[in-house]
């Protein structure tokens, strides 16, 4: 896919402005799931604006990101990379057959305790 | 005082506790929690995506409905929380948002984001009191040393929800007080359970969770306190010899007497 497309695209469905970053890292000192990511919030940042997104699109961090908000809440330049983590993981996702959790797992998945919450949320974040 | 309530879909099933101690707590404080009529669920968490409409719509019923019947409206499970109140920012804040929102639903009125959103916590700091609610205890919770465990969803991002200091919180820390208890401050309150992300594995809940309970323990807490089902799992089913946890309305229902009637 034409890359300008790409980093508009992303951009828009975010609604924040990677340029705006100051690389100042506190993003990824902030992520619980820092040793998660194969791509650290800063650095994924800094690949949006740089239009690396067919990589970010492939990488494992897009389904650790907890959505917690610590990121969001730390960076002074309202840059949220949590928004851009989830409109790189939805660019992935809305593509046909490119859902990330399938109903057939569920069963496996569930335990006696598992809130019903917990595959809520997975099926939002996971699959479209 | 009359409050429209929106309990979601967890709080009718494995999280019934959360929501039974609170309705109980709510009639001996005086306050009406009315449950919304035909509520849908939330959707567990809010959709960053400025171009998703659909997944914002079961809240924007809840806030209509709310707005119609003139009541603020009261959420108990910190993930409905989280998603109604950020959503109903959208409404108010995002004319775009707004508008898709109104041509999927047809309301008579559009809604714009004219509801109070209100959690639980805060009708009992912001409405009644925790001075009023002290003065109700009828079985304080002397000598317990409770942590608070906020997670993620009640406070962040700080200057949307306006829950509390997203760094610093202390509105738990004040009900563990005023419901008798000695409330234990610990660094990782605000730190995220692992979340959904169990669904895919349980491996980092377990290793997040031991952190918390480290963390908790060695500050001194006996026992934990949540406002969330999904932490409340994470903190149970995935800790290795942690502490009890309990939802705050147990206690609050504990503290003013109405514990046995909830059960």
């Amino acid at each position: 896919m034409n890359k300008e497309y790409l980093i508009e695209d992303i951009k828009r469905i975010a609604g924040v402005n990677p340029r705006k970053c100051m690389k100042c890292g506190k993003c990824s000192g902030a992520c619980p799931a820092y040793d998660e990511m194969d791509y650290h919030p800063h650095q994924f940042v800094d690949m949006v604006e740089t239009g690396r997104i067919e990589e970010l699109m492939n990488s494992r961090g897009i389904y650790r990101c907890l959505s917690c908000f610590a990121c969001v809440e730390r960076c002074p330049r309202s840059v949220e990379p949590a928004a851009l983590i989830e409109a790189v993981r939805d660019a992935v996702v809305r593509q046909q057959g490119a859902d990330h959790l399938k109903p057939e797992r569920i069963p496996e998945i569930l335990d006696e305790d598992i809130p019903q919450q917990a595959i809520t949320s997975a099926f939002r974040k996971y699959k479209k | 005082m009359t409050f429209s309530y929106f309990p979601g879909c967890t709080l009718k099933t494995k999280g019934k506790q959360l929501d039974l101690y609170g309705r109980k707590a709510a009639q001996a404080l005086g306050f009406e929690l009315c449950e919304l009529p035909d509520w849908q669920c939330c959707g567990a968490v809010y959709p960053m995506a400025k171009d998703e409409i659909a997944t914002r719509l079961s809240s924007v019923r809840a806030l209509a409905a709310a707005r119609d019947a003139g009541q603020e409206l009261v959420t108990l499970c910190s993930a409905c929380h989280h998603v109604i109140k950020r959503v109903n920012g959208d409404l108010k804040r995002d004319e775009t948002i707004a508008s898709r929102v109104q041509n999927y639903l047809q309301l008579d009125v559009p809604y714009t984001g004219e509801t109070t959103v209100l959690h639980y916590l805060e009708v009992l700091r912001d409405r009644i009191g925790f001075d009023e609610l002290a003065k109700k205890v009828t079985n304080p919770l002397t000598g317990r040393k409770i942590g608070a465990y906020y997670g993620c969803l009640l406070l962040r991002p700080g200057k949307e929800m306006g829950f509390d200091d997203p760094e610093n919180p202390t509105i738990l820390e004040d009900f563990i007080r005023a419901i008798g208890a000695e409330p234990v401050v610990w660094a990782r309150r605000n730190e995220c359970c692992g979340g959904y992300t169990v669904v895919e594995g349980k491996e980092f809940a377990r290793k997040q969770v031991d952190k918390l309970m480290e963390n908790a323990k060695a500050c001194g807490a006996e026992e934990l306190i949540t406002a969330c089902p999904l932490c409340m799992y994470n903190l149970t089913a995935n800790a290795e010899a942690g502490l009890p946890v309990h939802y705050f309305t147990e206690l609050l229902a504990e503290a003013l007497g109405v514990k046995e009637d909830a059960e």
